[in-house]
């Protein structure tokens, strides 16, 4: 249990997957100009890396792996090669599930996601936990809380810049720093905050 | 190349380096540009293969422009970057082993990279397959001079080496000169991209409304 809260807070706090690997970036950039939206994607992107890491690591597992496929008769196949395709069908696969699920039982939380679910299938922070998970060799229980915290640290990160952003309206930027430009200076100085964590184990 | 291309060829690759530089003004593909260039080698294996993946997935997009129904274009458009991504990255396993160990699994996101999909959507959907050629290589020049500038800068201050070769002087050190080691680090990468996107603009003359 232990070992499972610390990688946990490792993937929210000490190794986030936005600040401390840059993944994620072009949804973050684009769409932390209002809070809400923030939110909503905040929110979808927890939700699919919690349904996509734990099955992509299952696929990877019982498909790909070199020696997987012992239990349908072939145990020197090595499928690894595929894995990059492989993972990004069933993002996108997952994503559409999740979309049609949605709209079926909860029509207001897929209003209120709307847009965001299908720009989700693109975001790099999805496939970029998948492939972490799979290159950190984890177990099936770890690829789950792995896969959540990336998705809260992700989700963190993007609701602080929307806040940060919104006060910004009322600063005096120089002309071509504004949009951009500031933002990375921003999320550069809330890196340097959350590096702070870094000392913290459990 | 005045004689190869015609002007409005011409036109097309320099709107990719500089006028609509994908990274500093159309907002595409920051991730790894930060991710990877913590030293110039890497940075520069990153851009060939970058520049590769969407000189080809717009070509090979662009004479299946006709075929693919729209309504599921974009898993099309995902299978084929994913299929040139494995190529590059079979590539390297097999080549630079080294490098591609520490690329990681940055090689695998040039797939989700938004400079394949955005560039595949917005020109070679409309686009015979020379022109999104010349396109693919514009945005890749760009991209690559982005990274390369925030890759050099990083690995001079941070480490004081360029391509692993010492370039600040002993005697810097003797001095007391250290490196700088936030370079090396993720808000290291932040703030230098911000800035070069800062000068870029300034002298582009682009500004962003709100």
């Amino acid at each position: 249990m232990e070992h499972y809260l610390s990688l946990a807070v490792k993937s929210i706090f000490i190794e986030n997957i936005l600040l401390a690997y840059f993944l994620g970036m072009c949804s973050f950039l684009a769409c932390s100009k209002k809070v809400e939206t923030a939110i909503g994607l905040g929110c979808a992107v927890i939700f699919v890396l919690t349904i996509t890491t734990p099955t992509n690591w299952a696929i990877n597992h019982f498909l790909l792996e070199k020696g997987a496929l012992a239990w349908a008769g072939l145990p020197d196949v090595d499928l690894s090669f595929l894995a990059f395709i492989a993972f990004i069908a069933v993002i996108a696969a997952m994503v559409q599930i999740v979309e049609m699920v949605l709209d079926r039982f909860s029509p207001k939380l897929y209003t209120a996601l709307g847009i965001f679910l299908p720009l989700i299938a693109v975001n790099c922070a999805i496939l970029g936990a998948s492939l972490f998970m799979d290159e950190r060799d984890y177990t099936f229980g770890e690829s789950t809380v792995f896969g959540i915290g990336s998705g809260i640290g992700w989700a963190l990160a993007i609701i602080a810049m929307a806040a940060i952003r919104k006060k910004l309206e009322y600063s005096n930027i120089p002309d071509s720093l504004k949009g951009l430009g500031i933002t990375m200076i921003i999320t550069g100085l809330m890196a340097m905050g959350f590096m702070c964590f870094a000392g913290i184990s459990l | 190349m005045g004689q190869i291309l015609s002007k409005k060829d011409q036109k097309i690759v320099k709107d990719g380096v500089w006028e609509s530089n994908p990274v500093t003004l159309q907002v595409l593909g920051i991730c790894s540009a930060l991710a990877v260039t913590v030293q110039l080698k890497t940075a520069l294996v990153m851009c060939g293969a970058l520049t590769f993946v969407l000189c080809f997935s717009n070509v090979i997009i662009s004479l299946l422009r006709n075929l693919i129904p729209s309504k599921i274009r974009i898993i099309i458009q995902l299978a084929v970057i994913s299929s040139l991504v494995i190529l590059a990255d079979q590539f390297l396993k097999a080549y630079m082993y080294d490098v591609s160990k520490q690329l990681s699994v940055f090689v695998g996101l040039i797939i989700t990279n938004c400079i394949v999909m955005g560039r595949a959507e917005a020109f070679a959907m409309q686009n015979p397959p020379g022109k999104s050629f010349l396109d693919g290589l514009g945005n890749g020049l760009g991209y690559s001079l982005v990274l390369i500038l925030v890759g050099t800068a990083r690995e001079i201050l941070g480490s004081g080496t360029l391509l692993g070769f010492p370039v600040v002087p002993q005697i810097m050190y003797d001095w007391g000169y250290v490196n700088c080691g936030l370079m090396v680090l993720a808000p290291g990468a932040f703030f230098l991209l911000g800035i070069i996107i800062w000068i870029q603009r300034a002298i582009s003359g682009y500004v962003e409304k709100n």
